[in-house]
């Protein structure tokens, strides 16, 4: 479990977060939503430790991550699982060797241990025969997918996505959505993604936490979200023509 | 204070990029891999400016002395000093600062806006030290044999244009090279060599690794290494010679 409180950050006179809390709980599909700018990706950069935040706690499991040492927080990051808006994958590598990548760094197994557990990885996420690849030989949605494999291959914790769905297609999306999901069953991870797709969201969203203006301006559960009575939440919820049409269409029943 | 945000922040950098690697081994490989990429693959570029620079050096020599007060294997002596202290070290050193270090700003500076460095953060695995003390290792330790070439390279093209040309004979030629020979300058070059390699790989890197932004940002902290690695050597010298000479 992941606990975040009061959080603020700033970029200078740029307040982009206030007093951000919230509990992203342990084998759940938790999202943070919200619009484009509205400071999604620097509460996940901060709870992961990219940025420094100046008021407020990142809990794992009960620890402050920023209060740690430098050994304690390297622990706790090599029980996070991370994919990139981009997969950032490392170009230079081959898709196993990306997937092999944070094994060679930190795992003590042989080098065919590593070879048959990245290869597990890899059919996991339904990507066979392409290992010596590069990644700019494969396609968003496989390179998404490479992401999510290496990502797991330390059998994460803690597995943070984000914007998952971004340049893919509806039906690559709904892959990736459905991996996020069956991943997190399967490793019990506290999984965190982070998106504006509101397919997405019905897909897959469980513990749903809503960021407007750098404030959480919203939490709680997929099932809730439809029938909120929060303005702000329900603009950005229904600002697609789909969404409208299933709004007309819960009314009309 | 800008200027001391940049060295503070700079002196950070390499700061976490000596702390303790977490697979020396793969540090290893890597090491080898930038002595190829950064050494190896600059033999080419090293060997054409060496061998036209010391036939340079050589013609506008004898055309500057020519004088019959001065004896004929003085133009050879000329070419192996200014070599030896100033051309290959310095010269190459500035060239492949160009070469070498856009390269480094470039590579890191993609990694950092493709987000890969914070991949490699979040894995836990120490950015700076990965991407960066290899390439510091494998040019301070390449860089002196590219010199070294270079200086053979450099007396041996002033030997064929000397000859080429006609306005020095083979003889006085060698007899000039050898001509009061302190091998200390060499030990002299080569130490300003690796001062030069560390200034070229780590200047670059810190411009590459705190790029922010996308493609032409990139493109911004790659000049800016050029630059600014430029403006550092000519500065550091200056400052080894009155040291190492005087």
């Amino acid at each position: 479990m992941i606990e975040v409180k009061g959080l603020s950050k700033r970029f200078g006179t740029n307040q982009v977060l206030t007093d951000v809390s919230a509990v992203f709980q342990k084998g759940r599909v938790n999202q943070i939503i919200g619009m484009s700018g509205s400071g999604k990706s620097v509460l996940a950069k901060c709870m992961v430790g990219l940025h420094k935040p100046e008021e407020g706690k990142v809990l794992y499991e009960g620890h402050s991550f920023h209060d740690m040492d430098n050994e304690e927080k390297r622990g706790v990051r090599q029980e996070i699982g991370m994919l990139f808006q981009g997969s950032a994958l490392f170009d230079s590598l081959t898709v196993l060797e990306n997937v092999m990548f944070p094994l060679k760094m930190f795992a003590t197994m042989p080098p065919t241990e590593m070879k048959a557990r990245a290869h597990d990885c890899l059919k996991r996420v339904k990507i066979v025969d392409k290992d010596g690849l590069f990644p700019a030989e494969l396609s968003g949605g496989m390179q998404k997918r490479v992401g999510i494999a290496r990502a797991i291959a330390m059998n994460p914790k803690y597995l943070f996505c984000d914007e998952p769905n971004s340049g893919l297609d509806p039906q690559t999306s709904i892959v990736i959505d459905e991996l996020i999901k069956e991943i997190t069953v399967e490793f019990n991870t506290t999984t965190i993604v982070i998106t504006h797709d509101m397919n997405s969201v019905m897909e897959t969203g469980e513990n749903i936490i809503f960021i407007h203006k750098g404030q959480k301006w919203w939490q709680g559960e997929s099932e809730d979200l439809l029938n909120s009575d929060n303005k702000e939440l329900n603009e950005f919820i229904f600002a697609s023509a789909l969404m409208r049409r299933v709004k007309a269409a819960m009314k009309r029943e | 204070m800008t200027v001391l945000f940049h060295i503070g922040r700079y002196f950070l950098l390499l700061r976490e990029t000596f702390s303790r690697p977490e697979r020396l081994r793969l540090y290893w490989k890597r090491t080898l891999e930038e002595m190829d990429l950064l050494g190896v693959q600059s033999l080419g570029i090293v060997a054409l400016l060496s061998v036209f620079m010391g036939a340079v050096i050589t013609i506008q020599t004898k055309t500057n002395i020519d004088s019959p007060l001065i004896q004929a294997w003085v133009v050879g002596f000329a070419a192996r000093q200014s070599t030896i202290l100033e051309f290959s070290p310095t010269i190459i050193s500035l060239i492949l600062a160009g070469k070498v270090g856009s390269n480094i700003a470039a590579e890191i500076g993609s990694m950092r806006v493709k987000e890969q460095i914070d991949a490699l953060d979040i894995m836990g695995v120490n950015s700076a030290g990965y991407l960066i003390l290899p390439k510091i290792v494998g040019s301070m330790f390449i860089n002196p044999f590219l010199v070294m070439i270079s200086m053979f390279l450099s007396i041996f093209g002033g030997y064929l244009a000397g000859i080429g040309t006609g306005i020095v004979s083979s003889t006085d030629y060698l007899q000039g090279i050898q001509m009061g020979f302190i091998p200390y300058h060499v030990t002299y070059a080569l130490i300003k060599t690796v001062v030069f390699a560390f200034i070229i790989a780590t200047v670059s890197a810190y411009q590459g690794y705190y790029t922010v932004g996308g493609t032409r940002e990139v493109g911004i902290s790659s000049t800016r290494a050029v630059v600014y690695s430029n403006v550092v050597i000519l500065i550091v010298n200056y400052a080894l010679t009155q040291m190492l000479l005087i």
